[in-house]
């Protein structure tokens, strides 16, 4: 009885707890029993070979893996508290709370501006006026750093900017409604090294105000750019720690080998 | 090893004489689809200068641009003075093909949509099947639902003295054109890249925001080429609108009205005409004012679609 109050009160700091979770794409096992908890306002990164499962966890995390009529979940997933897969639950509240960014840069083919107001747009009731857009689009952009580059240009097409600034505004066009957590899926692998390095600052600078949850192949980066680090293999968690103790001493086997590069 | 490295070099020489002959052949080939390709080119211009030959001594003669265009008073057969107005017969196609485009538009636009972004699997093939087969009726079979089935329905309906009028017309026609564009308006759709949807839906927009936000405005050239091509294709139709019109000349001021359409008449009436008749020449002349108007839709349809294409 004891245990579980503490437990509740250990959930409470959590962005994201999981028990249980396995997820099957019709009759394949993507996620076995994943037991994870991701601590508030801190990057934890997410590493393994590919195929482990990393992006059908994140997938899973704002429910948008829903979209494929072939998926099964099972187990739970608090993210701040709330079981997400409650029935009294909106999946569209699910996905303003945790906002995602791809692995390709996936700007909508409208203007810079339309990007940044679109997800405040679908979930405002009523109408904004045009000083408050204006503003909200400001604050977005000036977060990610990319207010001055574009301020002149925000009713260009968005499809028109280099990959870095598609990417960054995919990450601010999240920021208006507010999410807790933010999900990244190897949002740096389609950018040059000034590019990552651009949006690892960001991703320093996001700390604290959201949770971030970042996968990365870049060994490198997991190690600079993140305060845990959660290794997978083959759809389970081996082993999740702080980073700077995982890359120094691995607890198991297979985390080791794979840090050393022993693994596709 | 001389003489077997010899032997190789004569093999080599050999093959080289086989290249040869296939690149004979391929330039062969090359100038067939080449001829293949412009074929189609030197009939369309064939077919132009055929019907301008044809029409020429009209528009050099009797030909009055502002009576042609302007003088709803079609009396090619009149004894004492033969008058060629073809305004009633423009405003009779355009009456018909706008109630067309306004019922096959929604319609098509809908089962576009539905198909695309909503039916799977058994449902999506179905339907497209259904769309193509529905494409493929003959025009007179249309043209005669709407003589046998539509007449006596809007009349019973309306309670209007004729059932061949605009509405019949526009109604067939709107039906014919809407396989094609529901056809072309879903390869549009289709075009618009999933991950598009997906970043909208993961940030919380519902099915129908991420259409009418996302994908109806990245497809909006492919479906405007929808409809122009489905008007072109309301232009061009001849036997349905021929059946279904009433065939009655006149400025329609009801959707009751009858009227007559610009390809009907020469359907009609060019095989009841002398040759080289000042009668025959000015429906050559009306082909080649169909042509001209048929060609801008279509030229127009094509950019604006290529547009889709390349962006
Ligand atoms: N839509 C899908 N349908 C069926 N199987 C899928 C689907 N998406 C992923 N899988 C399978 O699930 C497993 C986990 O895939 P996932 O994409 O989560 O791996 P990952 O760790 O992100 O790999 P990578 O590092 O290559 O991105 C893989 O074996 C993959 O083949
Ligand atoms: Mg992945």
């Amino acid at each position: 009885m004891l245990a579980t109050k503490q437990q509740q009160a250990d959930n409470k700091m959590m962005a994201i707890s999981t028990t249980d979770l396995s997820l099957w794409y019709g009759t394949f096992q993507a996620l076995f029993d994943i037991k994870l908890d991701i601590k508030q306002g801190i990057i934890t990164s997410m590493i393994g070979p590919s195929g482990c499962g990393k992006s059908t966890f994140l997938r899973t995390m704002n429910r948008i893996n829903e979209r494929l009529d072939y998926v099964r979940i099972s187990g739970k997933v608090d993210v701040m508290g709330q079981n997400i897969f409650a029935p009294e639950v909106e999946i569209l509240q699910v996905r303003k709370q945790v906002g995602m960014v791809f692995q390709r840069p996936n700007p909508l083919p409208i203007s810079i501006r339309d990007n940044i107001l679109f997800g405040h747009n679908i979930h405002s009731a009523g109408k904004t006026g045009k000083s408050e857009e204006g503003e909200i689009v400001e604050s977005a952009l000036q977060q990610v750093l990319l207010w001055d580059k574009v301020k002149d240009r925000l009713d260009h097409k968005a499809t028109a900017l280099s990959l870095e600034e598609q990417q960054k505004l995919c990450i601010a066009r999240l920021l208006p409604v507010k999410p807790s957590v933010l999900l990244m899926d190897e949002p740096c692998s389609a950018l040059d090294p000034k590019g990552t390095e651009a949006v690892e600052e960001l991703l320093w600078d996001l700390r604290g105000k959201y949770t971030i949850l970042i996968v990365t192949h870049n060994m490198a980066q997991a190690r600079r750019a993140s305060e845990e680090c959660i290794f997978m293999l083959m759809g389970k968690v081996i082993e999740h720690r702080e980073t700077g103790e995982m890359f120094l001493t691995p607890q198991h086997q297979e985390t080791a080998d794979y840090i050393e590069g022993r693994y596709g | 090893m001389t003489t077997k490295r010899n032997a190789e070099s004569v093999a080599a020489a050999a093959d080289f004489d086989k290249l040869n002959r296939d690149w004979y052949i391929d330039k062969a080939v090359q100038v067939l689809v080449f001829l293949g390709g412009i074929s189609a080119i030197i009939f369309i211009i064939g077919i132009f200068v055929f019907i301008t030959k044809e029409g020429m001594g009209f528009i050099l003669g009797d030909f009055s641009f502002t009576e042609f265009f302007f003088s709803q008073n079609w009396r090619p057969t009149s004894e004492n003075k033969a008058t060629y107005g073809i305004l009633a017969l423009i405003a009779g196609t355009a009456s018909v093909t706008g109630l067309a485009m306004l019922i096959a538009i929604p319609f098509s636009l809908g089962t576009a949509i539905f198909i695309a972004e909503f039916a799977t699997g058994r449902t999506r093939e179905f339907l497209k099947i259904t769309v193509e087969l529905l494409a493929a009726i003959p025009s007179v079979v249309w043209g005669f639902i709407g003589l046998a089935l539509m007449n006596p329905l809007i009349i019973d309906i309306f309670d209007v003295p004729v059932g061949l009028n605009v509405l019949n017309a526009g109604i067939i026609l709107g039906l014919m054109a809407a396989p094609i564009m529901t056809s072309i308006a879903e390869d549009a759709l289709k075009a618009v890249p999933d991950r598009y949807r997906e970043a909208a839906e993961a940030m919380g927009a519902t099915r129908w925001q991420v259409i009418y936000k996302v994908v109806l405005p990245a497809a909006k050239n492919g479906l405007l080429g929808a409809v122009l091509l489905g008007v072109g294709r309301g232009f061009g139709e001849t036997m349905a609108v021929l059946m279904a019109t009433g065939h009655a000349i006149n400025i329609p001021g009801s959707v009751f009205d009858s009227v007559r359409a610009l390809t009907a008449t020469i359907a009609a009436e060019l095989g009841e005409t002398a040759v080289g008749s000042p009668h025959y020449q000015a429906l050559f002349t009306i082909g080649i004012s169909l042509f001209v108007i048929t060609f801008i839709i279509n030229l127009i349809a094509d950019l604006v679609i290529r547009d889709v294409r390349k962006g």
